[in-house]
């Protein structure tokens, strides 16, 4: 079997991680074949759940040994996977999973690779990459060398795939634990169960920053805000510093980067590195008591006041309507 | 108390400060040169680590054209005890960066490699994991908090992911790479800079180091993304529901 394209697929061990399916609509887009490929320990039931995308096949490689995600091992794996392919483009979606393991797998496999791919273009023969840097302020337009390429896509630049009727085989990867690296352990995970959608899919977020002062008024505001209209929370890296959120409710340059239907920022300044992360919501609502607030040039609406008196307000006002 | 695991390797680079695009007129192309933000984490922790008595000697290491070496002063100013620049003026990309350090890792031969998950200028997150699987050396991304165990020969990191906080240990050598959270880097003293002036730098080029590398990404354009055109103001909270309601229609 071979394949143009590998995309690495993630997941939280019960689920597949919905946004790293958009790399399928990249491949598409690029042409040829490709091939999806899942690593962990007991992956049939998400193995099956990949089966309607048209790819070439669905790889598993499940086995004892990559039932945590330890990017010594798995960028072994996979970088076997890919040659064992003859493919030539490894994608993934820009989380830390895939910014943890495809670097190191893109050394391996001794390709150029590029991190937060939001276009790509082909013009006579010669393919073009678009990238924001510099916390979003700048968006560059870069070439690659060679044949080969590991890309990590923007997964709210590319659309989800449709489904497909014809049905790919499965195929299982042999998986030899004692060859891979061992030099790493995995000794421990804080499980979060939150009933609020996930950050990076929610189609409404609502995000605090420092002026929230304390855990219950965040908890109050920022979640009775996001509860009443079934989002997600977010954060400034000032609110999660302050231990006001926690780590990955951090949205930014070097947090998550979301694209919800709606955002609301609740006493957010609006620093070019916490714009990196909301740009591309479709509606933005600021509510800060400077007006002058950065933030401001960037919402579709602005509300001058303080948090503390107009977001129970705003929390009364939906509850009646 | 454990015994000093020798060397540790702090790869930095410089980058336009982060915070100039935030004043008003400010542009990363105006900004005056600054270490990396996570690389000045990984300095301070290494700098920690030696202070705990873990640690006998900090190297420094940047790539690039003599213009870094202020920055370069600004690290022996934080207290590194040697600074090493390979001379290099290129636009490198990250896995050119790798393999240079990979380089200089077999040079210095160092037990921890400390450096920053991203710089803040290409933002690409890639070197010291495409330095890891160069080395084949273990590797701790994203890390807020590191331990050294039983005299050196393990660390204990604790990394901030998508769905929170992991834990691993990983076997010395390895590359870690720091994330915001794993402390505040001290401030420089003038004088502490004064005495840096003092310290020398040694420059280093790829030929010496025995390694050619020739970048594989090349930018051919860098512009302003188009602007986000500014909203309206709302006066009241009724305005606003009725606006996002009516207007908008996402509630
Ligand atoms: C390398 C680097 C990476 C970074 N990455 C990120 C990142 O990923 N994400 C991120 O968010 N930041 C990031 N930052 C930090 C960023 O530069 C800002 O410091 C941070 O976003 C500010 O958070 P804030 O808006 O909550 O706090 P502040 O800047 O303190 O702003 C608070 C705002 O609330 C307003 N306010 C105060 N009181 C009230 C009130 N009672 N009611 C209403 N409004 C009020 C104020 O007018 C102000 O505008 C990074 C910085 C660096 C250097
Ligand atoms: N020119 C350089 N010199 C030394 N270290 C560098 C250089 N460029 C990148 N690095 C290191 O690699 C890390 C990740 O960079 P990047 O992959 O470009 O985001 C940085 O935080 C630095 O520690």
């Amino acid at each position: 079997m071979t394949a143009r394209t590998l995309i690495l697929v993630e997941h939280d061990r019960r689920e597949v991680k919905r946004p790293s399916l958009h790399a399928i609509t990249t491949a598409r887009a690029l042409g040829g074949d490709y091939a999806l490929l899942l690593l962990g320990q007991g992956l049939d039931e998400m193995a099956s759940s990949l089966v309607s995308y048209g790819a070439a096949a669905v790889l598993v490689a499940d086995d004892e040994a990559l039932a945590e995600p330890l990017a010594d091992r798995y960028a072994v794996v996979i970088a076997q996977a890919a040659q064992k392919l003859g493919a030539t483009t490894l994608i993934g979606h820009s989380s830390t999973f895939c910014k943890d393991i495809l670097p190191r797998a893109a050394a391996l496999l001794d390709a150029p690779m590029l991190t937060d791919v939001v276009a790509i273009e082909e013009k006579d023969g010669a393919t073009t990459y678009q990238r924001p840097v510099s916390a979003g302020t700048m968006l560059a337009t870069v070439q690659l060398a060679g044949e080969k390429r590991v890309l990590i896509i923007r997964a709210s630049a590319f659309a989800a795939p449709a489904t497909d009727a014809a049905s790919s085989p499965i195929e299982r990867l042999e998986v030899d634990g004692s060859s891979l690296p061992g030099g790493t352990r995995f000794v421990s995970r804080e499980e979060r169960v939150s009933d609020r959608p996930d950050l990076t899919e929610a189609r409404v977020v609502i995000g605090g920053g420092r002026p929230l002062r304390d855990k219950e008024s965040f908890d109050r505001l920022v979640g009775g805000l996001a509860d009443l209209l079934g989002g997600a929370i977010g954060a400034t890296r000032a609110a999660v510093d302050t231990g006001l959120a926690p780590n990955d409710c951090q949205i930014g340059q070097t947090g998550k980067v979301i694209a919800p239907e709606l955002y609301i920022a609740l006493g957010i300044s609006g620093a070019i590195q916490h714009l990196a992360g909301i740009k591309d919501s479709r509606v933005i609502v600021a509510i800060n008591k400077d007006p002058d607030a950065p933030i401001f040039q960037m919402a579709t609406y602005g509300l001058v006041g303080d948090v503390h008196q107009v977001v129970p307000q705003l929390i009364k006002a939906l509850q009646q309507s | 108390m454990t015994e000093p695991i020798a060397k540790i390797l702090v790869p930095f680079k410089s980058v336009p400060d982060p915070y100039a695009e935030a004043t008003p007129g400010g542009s990363a192309s105006t900004a005056k040169a600054v270490i990396n933000p996570f690389d000045e984490i990984a300095i301070e922790e290494a700098l920690r680590i030696r202070e705990r008595g873990e640690a006998t000697e900090i190297v420094g290491l940047t790539i690039g054209p003599a213009a870094v070496d202020e920055q370069v002063r600004a690290a022996l100013a934080m207290g590194v005890d040697r600074a090493v620049r390979v001379d290099d003026a290129r636009a490198l990309d990250p896995y050119a960066v790798a393999r240079i350090l990979r380089a200089a890792v077999e040079k210095e031969a160092p037990q921890v490699v400390l450096m920053g998950k991203q710089a803040v200028d290409d933002d690409s997150n890639q070197a010291g994991q495409m330095l890891a699987g160069l080395l084949g050396w273990p590797q701790a991304t994203f890390v807020s908090k590191i331990e050294l165990l039983e005299n050196g020969a393990r660390a204990c990191c604790t990394r901030e992911t998508d769905g929170g906080l992991e834990v691993i240990e990983v076997n010395l050598p390895a590359i870690v790479t720091t994330d915001l959270r794993l402390n505040e880097p001290r401030y420089v003293s003038l004088p502490g800079l004064m005495k840096a002036r003092k310290k020398p730098i040694e420059v280093l080029t790829c030929e010496q180091l025995g390694v050619q590398v020739e970048p594989l990404t090349t930018t051919l354009s860098i512009a302003r993304p188009p602007k986000r055109a500014a909203g309206a103001r709302v006066e009241s909270v009724e305005e606003l529901v009725r606006k996002l309601k009516e207007e908008a229609k996402v509630i």
